[in-house]
């Protein structure tokens, strides 16, 4: 800050005034966490407890009020709102947090014990009782199954989008973005039933294998990834798309060297997305691709395990010593989390390649 | 640029796959020369969920002293069973009631043309009412207030009923929470059929898969209701006796005398109930007899069925059924199935009626 | 503009030929994917409209008395879901694109996605085995001093599997979904209009009110419509947590519960024969409907306001 050398008096700084210090907000927290857990610790003493969850929520919502009101009375009413939602969108968050954090430690603890026992990912469950064994047959056939399903989904869902955006006028790119729709609301259960008696009229009853069940999730992606690409391929701003073809460069071209790498990033997100949505998915597996204990590398014949499957049926039919079980289906849960982790940061290197270079 | 990029993705995506695709080091790549055993093939069943334990158990002996056969059962539930056997899509079913007079009356696709299917008894489990109320360790129940409890009529522990049949314990003033299965399940056909049959008056239901009432609360399998009993308190309800873990179980009443759950006790009353009607001499589906008034006797069991073809299009299927379904049966796969999964070993009478039906399996 | 001249007629080049083919197969493709599922639900279903009621589960009244409950509780317990995701979810989308620092908000925008991931078995072994348990001296509480609220009327439930708890879980599933959506979208919001509001003296929170969300708008009704078709479609999750009965009630802690279609469809299903699952199917088809209204509604609310996408 210059001051003009005809006056030298020293003036208050006119882009601070009328404002709280930066460090406001923190000491409202600390304040308010004190009053709150203070009353919390006054009033549980009588019976010995002190719930110090009542103390924190009451001392976020009482920070949240005097934010607002001390705001309110030195800055305005304009940035009190501010202050205000900063509050509520933070809160949001650390609130968000809460669940995942609890969610993530629970598999983590549970899991992660078994996760390194050694025989976990070098072993299948084929002639294993009880303890040990592992989960390495479901492991291959969850990526297999998954890996089919990414295949058929990601070029079907992606070429839509574009249909959708770039080409498609009139009625079908209406029906389609439409019927798209409705497919986000098929129950993993139902695609499972129809990818089944579709398969039973060429195969015969009974029939069980590890395509089937990528088809029957692919019902399940597919949507995810049109409509996430839908909507970010639509982003694309339009000066981009006719700067290029300003340039003479065809149509097809435009899209796949301009539109797509400029949307890659939101793109990947979607069909990441799409994976996390389907790896998961217990019910439909279980009715076309079946349960097994042995490994099988044929996505096209017999049964294959998954992973969600492995960890169902682990929690759902134990043998007597059910913590084993009960053990082993934690760890699958925890092998399917790292193995979409993975997943993501491969897609974000691959996608980080090919997307241009902003500021963003 | 971009191809090589492509290229060395591609390559990392080969490393991986490559290092996944190596053999599970617990399946030893068959064909050695060590088995006598001459089947070979991938066989399939389906069905109860309540044998999947045991199935487990039962198919790792089987695949170790035959090597070369590969068997999977898909626990996918007793009514999905055997339509899918009755369909043709697999070897054998399992399922926790005997095929109804309908399904018998149909056709079996896999089973030879004019053959029929059989029942044959492999997996019998009592079933325990488990219970979790502090400072209540042993709880005896009749029938009559089991199913009170069960239907809502009772709704605390300090209720007087509950207090007569049991001296000396003092019951806290607390809300009964039932759980009951929320999926349609043997088990729950089991126990109501064991709470018609013996408190008619207050039961007045039939017998069911489906929990009859609307009371109390449902859980999803026999590890869900077992948790929402260990999680709760004030909580009772019905499981597999080897899923009880460490909730205290009640005894029931037989006769003049309280009867907890013993493998023998469940064992004796499928051994003792009359046959169904109107079936092939090879055809073991039972008519379990729960008002028995003998105190060596459990009443409140689940059996479970093998639904196999009396001869099989395939004959292939038929030798392997046959070593299967007779492994399972034998004193061998009995213990098995006891050391795993709980359940009560076929009484030796029994074992004798099994073995001439699966003789008889062409 | 002048006077329009001469139409010039593009050159077809066969890149351009063949890619827009291919896009229009894609599409054609998921209608007849669609249409093979509809046309499966149809033919399955047909039988249960049908039937003797007295064959159904329950022996109700009608078949529609029997789909009535569960059309209920689906659609209670995805609102329900709903009303307690988007709130949170657009506070997380926010606060990462747009008050984060920008390091810590990639990481935290990536730990969230992998929660997508969860399988839903996951979910429904924490709710009915850690959350409900947990969260059930909190519902005893509210009973007791707020039992005379409609929405909780007592008895309590005493394991805490509750349709609120249902809810919850189901709100922490989509979370993920809806926020990778939405953030996508806020970060695409153009940098000339954010910098436009605020150099006229927006706060952020106005700079967001006026620039961000308007732009975001359609994105965040298909961001939310996505997350809705997941908590409609949602099976083991709460097939695991919910205690369930045949029941319409808006009471939101007691034991007997409206269940959903899905959790219904996979708690029957296995051991269904015959009508049965007709029936159970039928149900599916059902839902199918619902899904169907909700999206026509939805795209609806989006048309009235198309003037801020990029490419129309």
């Amino acid at each position: 800050m210059t001051t003009g050398t005809q006056a030298p008096r020293v003036i208050a700084n006119s882009y601070t005034a009328g404002k709280l210090p930066r460090w406001t907000p923190w000491a409202v927290l600390a304040v308010a966490l004190v009053v709150s857990l203070g009353a919390a610790a006054i009033m549980g003493s009588p019976e010995g407890e002190f719930n110090w969850i009542l103390g924190i929520i009451g001392g976020v919502v009482l920070f949240v009020f005097a934010n607002w009101l001390l705001s309110r009375l030195v800055e305005g009413a304009r940035q009190a709102t501010n202050r205000l939602i900063t509050s509520l969108v933070t809160g949001a968050f650390v609130l968000a947090l809460i669940p995942l954090i609890w969610l993530t430690l629970t598999v983590v603890v549970n899991g992660l014990p078994t996760f390194l026992n050694g025989t976990f990912l070098s072993q299948s469950m084929r002639n294993v009782v009880g303890e040990g064994g592992g989960a390495l047959h479901a492991i291959v056939g969850t990526l297999l199954i998954t890996g089919l399903a990414a295949v058929i989904s990601i070029p079907v869902g992606l070429m839509t989008a574009i249909y959708l955006v770039e080409y498609g006028t009139g009625r079908l790119a209406k029906g389609i973005t439409f019927f798209v729709d409705v497919m986000t609301g098929i129950p993993s259960i139902v695609a499972g039933l129809a990818t089944y008696a579709v398969f039973a009229l060429i195969f015969g009853e009974g029939v069980r294998m590890g395509f089937a069940g990528s088809v029957a999730l692919s019902i399940l992606m597919i949507p995810v990834v049109v409509r996430s690409s839908e909507e970010i391929i639509r982003l694309v701003p339009n000066e981009l798309r006719e700067a290029s073809y300003a340039l003479g460069v065809p149509k097809w071209r435009t899209i796949a060297k301009v539109v797509l790498p400029t949307s890659i990033a939101g793109i990947t997100t979607g069909i990441m997305l799409s994976i996390s949505r389907v790896i998961g998915e217990t019910a439909p597996l279980l009715i076309v691709a079946g349960f097994t204990a042995s490994m099988n590398y044929n996505p096209f014949s017999e049964r294959m395990m998954s992973l969600p499957v492995f960890v169902y049926t682990q929690y759902v039919s134990p043998g007597t010593d059910a913590q084993f079980y009960f053990d082993r289906s934690w760890a699958g849960a925890l092998t399917l989390i790292l193995i979409v982790a993975l997943l993501n940061a491969i897609a974000r290197i691959v996608s980080h390649y090919f997307s241009p270079k902003t500021g963003r | 640029m971009k191809i090589t990029r492509i290229g060395g993705i591609a390559a990392l995506a080969m490393v991986g796959a490559l290092a996944l695709s190596s053999c599970a080091s617990n399946e030893t790549p068959s064909g050695d020369e060590s088995s006598a055993s001459t089947l070979s093939g991938t066989f399939n069943g389906a069905g109860s969920s309540a044998q999947g334990s045991a199935q487990e158990a039962w198919i790792a002996a089987f695949q170790t002293a035959n090597p070369d056969v590969t068997i999977n059962y898909d626990p996918t539930g007793s009514g999905a069973g055997r339509a899918t056997f009755i369909a043709g899509g697999s070897d054998w079913a399992g399922s926790d009631s005997a095929l109804s007079d309908d399904e018998l009356a149909g056709t079996f696709e896999s089973c030879a043309a004019d053959s029929k299917a059989l029942d044959i008894p492999t997996y019998i489990s009592p079933i325990a009412v488990i219970f979790n109320v502090d400072g209540v360790d042993e709880l005896n129940l009749d029938s009559d207030t089991l199913a009170k409890i069960f239907k809502g009529d009772i709704t605390n522990w300090n209720d007087p009923a509950i207090a007569a049949l049991n001296d000396g314990v003092t019951f806290p003033d607390l809300a009964i929470t039932a759980v009951h299965r929320s999926d349609d399940s043997g088990t729950t056909k089991n126990f109501t059929d064991y709470l018609g049959q013996t408190a008619p008056t207050v039961w007045d239901q039939k017998a069911a898969d489906t929990f009859p009432f609307q009371s109390g609360e449902g859980a999803q399998g026999t590890t869900g209701v077992v948790d929402a009993v260990t999680n709760g308190s004030g909580t009772i309800g019905y499981a597999d006796a080897s899923k009880a873990g460490s909730l205290g179980t009640a005894a029931i009443k037989v006769g003049d005398e309280f009867v907890s759950y013993t493998p023998e006790a469940a064992a004796a009353v499928v051994a003792d109930s009359p046959l169904a009607d109107g079936r092939d001499a090879n055809d073991l589906a039972f008519k379990l007899d729960r008002t028995t008034t003998d105190p060596s006797h459990y009443p409140l069991v689940l059996v479970s069925y093998s639904i196999v073809c009396q001869e099989y299009a395939d004959p292939a299927k038929a030798e392997f059924v046959k070593a299967y379904i007779g492994y399972i049966t034998s004193a061998d796969g009995q213990s098995v199935a006891a050391e795993s999964a709980g359940a009560a070993p076929l009484s030796d009478d029994l074992s004798a009626k099994v073995a001439d039906a699966i003789a008889s399996i062409k | 503009m002048t006077a329009a001249p001469a139409r010039i007629a593009a050159k077809k080049r066969l890149g351009d030929t063949l890619f827009s083919g291919a896009a229009l197969a894609a599409g054609t493709l998921i209608l007849v994917v669609l249409a093979a599922v509809a046309i499966f639900l149809v033919a399955q279903s047909i039988p249960a409209f049908l039937v003797d009621p007295a064959e159904i589960k329950g022996s109700p009244d009608s078949f529609w008395s029997y789909v009535g409950p569960l059309v209920f509780g689906t659609v209670w317990a995805a609102a329900l879901a709903l009303i307690i995701a988007v709130p949170i979810a657009l506070g997380i989308s926010l606060f990462i694109s747009h008050y984060a620092p920008r390091r810590l908000a990639q990481g935290l925008g990536y730990t969230i996605d992998l929660l997508a991931a969860v399988p839903s078995v996951v979910y429904g072994l924490w709710g009915a085995g850690v959350l409900a348990p947990a969260i059930q001296p909190f519902y005893a509480w509210l009973v007791d001093n707020a039992g005379w609220f409609p929405l909780f009327t007592p008895p309590v439930s005493g394991t805490g599997r509750t349709i609120l708890t249902v809810a919850i879980v189901l709100a922490v599933m989509i979370l993920p979904i809806i926020t990778a959506l939405c953030r996508e979208v806020f970060l695409q919001t153009p940098k000339l209009h954010e910098e436009a509001a605020l150099a006229l003296g927006a706060t952020r929170w106005e700079m967001i009110r006026m620039a961000v969300l308007p732009f975001g708008r359609p994105g965040i009704i298909s961001a939310v419509m996505l997350g809705l078709g997941r908590a409609l479609g949602e099976t083991m999750a709460v097939a695991m947590v919910l205690s369930p009965a045949v029941i319409i009630s808006f009471v939101l802690t007691s034991s007997q519960n409206p269940t959903t279609i899905p959790a219904n469809i996979a708690l029957n299903y296995p051991e269904a024969h015959g009508i049965g699952v007709n029936v159970l199917i039928a149900t599916g088809l059902i839902l199918f409907v619902i899904t169907f209204a909700v999206n026509s509604v939805a795209r609806w609310a989006v048309s009235l306001r198309k003037e801020f996408s990029g490419a129309n």
